[in-house]
């Protein structure tokens, strides 16, 4: 789905009552995990349908949507790039990594490409400060990074998408 | 019954009341922000701690929620317990010392200035209104969003509210005048919601009740997309 574009109710439906049909009340973190990992954010229209499905009053669900770190509700990138910049990472160059991948991608001041494709965001310690400086794309750790290295890991993923696309 | 000991006074109450309420009954006062009687116990505020007596040694509990236990040692003014509170006082101060129930408490404790200062807020997310509104009113108009530093009551999406319903109980339950009731002129009136009502007046008793209107931000929002 296009993130600026129309969000399908039907989606939402779909999530909410083929996942959680027994169990509905005490799901809805759960519910918005699964609307997140679609959309990679939480659609302002998709709050307001889980709660009236689940019979939540809104003002607690968008309660809950802004408390957790891991729920957003800005559009965010297909790929989530986090640099780490903690201790040890911001010793060894995690911001100038951090410089290379902006620039790679265009980014200025905003951290979400016109494309959607990449959210970038620094992150305080990934856990594994020895193979530092570590960046993360999704699911996959890049250790010793160099600014050399990031356009082909950024090719990577864009590559993805050109395959998808054909 | 439960004999429980609070300040030396042996005491006996029914089962299932909480510390406070216990010491209230039996007019022992302890210093309470985000309690009210009509509204489940919170236990956000932390100056209702009282120092329970236990082996090896106290502890504090909050007394607005913890409930009187057979033989409980219970003390409300103990130098733990002033040490805790005055504590807690300070850091409201931090962003809340020119409300005047916050600068009551501060005097009773002796704190002429607190040691570290934040920008001036006159809520302190006691979530009174929070809880009214959802309780008492049934409508869950408002919560707690955000969390930590940027913590703040509002309405989702923080724009004009679909459920409230302008009763105004939001603003008689705020203890420090942070959410305001603004008299803008017949027959208008806007509160800290940013929600508009009409004000109408009954043909019987002259009285003026709020009538809800449809609000403009929703429309707005949903012109946006999503």
């Amino acid at each position: 789905m296009n993130p600026n574009g129309t969000f399908l109710v039907n989606e939402i439906e779909d999530i909410v009552l083929n996942g959680y049909q027994n169990s509905m009340n005490g799901s809805l973190i759960s519910i918005l995990e699964d609307i997140q990992d679609r959309y990679h954010f939480l659609p302002k229209d998709a709050l307001i349908l889980v709660s009236e499905r689940l019979g939540i009053p809104l003002s607690q669900t968008y309660s809950i949507a802004t408390f957790y770190n891991a729920f957003s509700l800005v559009p965010k990138g297909k790929h989530l790039v986090s640099v780490c910049l903690g201790t040890a990472c911001h010793v060894r160059g995690g911001g100038a990594i951090l410089d290379k991948i902006r620039r790679e991608l265009d980014l200025d001041s905003r951290e979400t490409t016109e494309d959607f494709q990449f959210t970038v965001e620094e992150v305080r310690c990934l856990g594994c400060c020895s193979l530092s400086p570590v960046v993360r794309v999704d699911n996959d750790t890049y250790a010793h990074m160099t600014q050399a290295r990031v356009p082909g890991i950024l090719k990577k993923y864009q590559r993805e998408k050109e395959a998808l696309d054909e | 019954m439960i004999n429980i000991t609070i300040d030396g006074r042996k005491l006996q109450v029914p089962e299932g009341l909480t510390i406070l309420e216990a010491a209230r009954e039996n007019g022992i006062e302890i210093p309470t922000l985000c309690y009210h009687e009509a509204l489940e116990p919170y236990a956000a505020c932390r100056l209702c701690v009282v120092e329970l007596e236990r082996e090896p040694k106290s502890q504090l509990v909050a007394s607005c929620v913890y409930p009187c236990e057979e033989g409980a040692v219970v003390h409300t003014d103990s130098e733990m317990v002033r040490r805790s509170r005055r504590t807690t006082v300070e850091l409201l101060m931090a962003s809340s010392a020119h409300i005047p129930l916050i600068q009551e408490l501060a005097a009773q404790m002796g704190i002429a200035e607190p040691r570290v200062r934040l920008e001036s807020n006159d809520c302190i997310l006691c979530g009174l209104c929070v809880r009214a509104c959802k309780e008492i009113v049934g409508v869950s108009a408002i919560s707690l969003v955000n969390r930590g530093v940027d913590k703040k009551v509002k309405p989702p999406f923080e724009i004009a509210s679909r459920d409230c319903i302008g009763c105004s109980t939001c603003v008689f339950v705020c203890p420090t005048g942070a959410i305001k009731l603004e008299d803008i002129g017949e027959p208008k009136l806007v509160h800290h919601w940013a929600s508009d009502f009409q004000v109408v007046q009954c043909r019987i008793c002259g009285d003026h009740y709020l009538s809800p209107e449809p609000i403009t931000d929703y429309e707005r929002l949903f012109a946006e997309g999503a």
